[in-house]
């Protein structure tokens, strides 16, 4: 093995004892909320702004923004954890859930579900979850952010949050989601990253265990 | 941890930045992604000219947009915002994805 | 041996003159030689890089910092020597909450080592092959590839007649908040005065000094036009600084009327950055 150089002096990022046991391993605590950007900023209006759950079927349930705001809003309060290593604790946000969705998306247009979710959004991103990952309390359409409608930089009018993976999965500026039999990964899990992206085991990228 | 593909560049405060302003001035030239690219090129990519696959427009690869989003840079098109390539860094790989760019014409010397 | 990435290479180096003409780009580690405070918040290094291979003017580093817990992580800072030197200098803001920044400019010293890589850049570089007229547009720390740049005009005009540099005059025009803010102020008025082919305009945003009769505001459209020279003269211009001020200067040359595929940019992102 040889020997790495070390820069003399140089401290790299501190941590906080309280916060260690909430921050996954290899991440450090931001109180910041750093802005990652592949792309400008979408900015769809509202009153041509709609979201669309697809089904394996093809059966399509769609909602305005007028339709999507009296879908029941739940208040979630989660730290979250980007796989470029910062942890933010105590996010507060408010959203539908999924499994909320779903069930006005059975009742509308009686879409079915399957296995795997593909989340596609403005600017072209997507991103793919299994469905047990996002039903059963662990995943949202978030529409609001630390009690304000949800910036544009920061995804809004909405995003996909879900806060027990890496956050490259709480996709900004999502406008459809996919329902479908086959897992299809999205923009960065067929670039290198972990198809699944759970922070605890720190399966940051493809091949992780 | 920066992987050289985030935004590499400490610039101080001149009035602090927020919100969409400072999403928009996320914004790099194609510049930055000449460090991840010598990883893999001899010659310097961001002289060479490349055609947007989406919209046909040729430019040198400097001269694209560039987003350092921390997972990866991406370089996109000025004119349609298609993106020309990405390239990202894992532990054992780099990973380049230049699907978006029709033709890469680099600049030899005899 | 490569002794920088844990990884075995062999060490090609300029000494074993390859087949092919370009050198590769690889981590080295360079020692510094002397630190140089040019404004409160500023700092040049100058190191001493084995077998560098040489750069252009506007070309970058990347600089690498390794802790002992092995946390690394990089930044990229441009070169504010001319090829001419022998060695390689870098001219560091301190951005406060910084994370690499104030490393650089408040404990690295001289005898220190740092580890980097370079040169990068092949688009936004000039060099007098390529002529003039030479419009160099920055703001805050954007001037430093745009004072590699003036640094080898100087030097590489040294000994031409008046004709050649006639040929190849430049103009700087440089945004900063404060008249002490201003990275190598003296040098700029210094060699403004003994070179009449060359113009260095600052603007000061928000404290200009006493008496100050220049301007006082953000680059924009007017003050572009009063300092560039008209669009069929076809300057090569380079614009440098902060994402908004580039993109501001940028639009508005091409408004003007310059050719947008001579207007290169160098964007340095947001202002107060993400450390």
């Amino acid at each position: 093995m040889s020997e790495s150089f070390i820069s003399r002096g140089f401290r790299g990022r501190r941590q906080s004892a309280e916060s260690a046991r909430r921050i996954p391993p290899g991440q450090y605590e931001t109180h910041d909320f750093p802005v990652l950007s592949a792309g400008p900023t979408p900015h769809t209006p509202l009153e041509t702004w709609n979201f669309i759950v697809r089904d394996a079927g093809s059966r399509t349930a769609t909602w305005t923004w007028e339709e999507f705001g009296k879908l029941p809003m739940e208040e979630v309060k989660t730290d979250i954890h980007c796989v470029t290593k910062w942890s933010k604790l105590d996010t507060v946000w408010e959203g539908v859930s999924l499994d909320a969705l779903f069930a006005d998306a059975a009742t509308r247009a009686g879409i079915e579900l399957a296995p795997y979710v593909l989340a596609v959004c403005d600017g072209g991103y997507t991103t793919n979850l299994p469905l047990a990952d996002v039903m059963g309390g662990k995943a949202w359409v978030a529409l609001r952010y630390d009690g304000q409608p949800l910036p544009p930089e920061h995804g809004g009018p909405a995003r996909l949050l879900v806060p027990h993976l890496y956050f490259w999965k709480s996709a900004k500026w999502v406008r459809q989601l996919r329902v479908m039999e086959q897992d299809q990964r999205g923009f960065w899990e067929s670039f290198g990253y972990h198809n699944y992206g759970d922070p605890w085991r720190e399966q940051r990228y493809a091949g992780d265990e | 941890m920066s992987n050289g593909t985030d935004v590499t560049r400490e610039v101080p405060h001149d009035r602090p930045m927020a919100g969409e302003e400072l999403a928009d001035a996320l914004r790099l030239d194609g510049n930055a992604a000449a460090g991840i690219l010598s990883e893999i090129f001899l010659p310097d990519l961001t002289s060479a000219r490349a055609t947007c696959a989406g919209c046909g427009a040729g430019r040198p690869v400097g001269a694209l947009l560039a987003y350092a989003h921390g997972m990866g840079i991406v370089v996109r098109c000025p004119a349609c915002d298609c993106v020309v390539l990405r390239a990202a860094r894992t532990p054992t790989r780099i990973w380049l994805d230049m699907r978006g760019a029709a033709s890469i014409a680099v600049g030899v010397t005899t | 041996m490569s002794e920088s990435s844990g990884v075995t290479t062999v060490d090609v180096g300029s000494r074993a003159a390859p087949a092919r003409a370009i050198p590769q780009i690889r981590w080295r580690i360079s020692t510094v030689l002397d630190v140089v405070q040019e404004t409160p918040a500023t700092r040049t290094l100058v190191l001493d890089v084995p077998e560098w291979p040489g750069h252009r003017a506007g070309q970058h580093v990347d600089v690498r910092l390794t802790a002992e817990d092995g946390y690394r992580t990089e930044r990229s800072y441009s070169i504010a020597s001319p090829p001419e030197d022998a060695h390689v200098a870098l001219t560091v803001e301190r951005l406060d909450d910084g994370e690499v920044s104030p490393y650089l400019t408040d404990e690295l010293r001289a005898g220190d080592r740092l580890e980097l890589r370079g040169p990068i850049g092949g688009y936004f570089v000039w060099s007098v092959a390529q002529g003039g007229p030479l419009l160099l547009v920055a703001g805050g720390s954007g001037i430093v590839p745009l004072m590699a740049m003036l640094r080898h005009r100087e030097l590489a005009l040294a000994n031409a007649d008046d004709n050649a540099r006639y040929g190849i005059p430049a103009r700087l025009l440089y945004s900063s908040r404060r008249w002490d803010d201003v990275i190598y102020r003296d040098t700029l008025q210094r060699m403004a005065e003994r070179d009449p082919t060359l113009e260095v305009t600052f603007t000061i945003t928000r404290e200009p000094p006493e008496g100050w009769t220049g301007f006082r505001r953000r680059i924009d459209r007017m003050m572009l036009a009063e300092v560039t020279w008209p669009p069929p003269e076809r300057p090569h211009v380079f614009v440098c600084g902060p994402t908004p001020l580039v993109e501001s200067a940028a639009a508005a040359l091409v408004q003007l009327g310059h050719d947008p595929a001579r207007v290169k940019t160098e964007r340095f992102g947001p202002t107060g950055g993400r450390g």
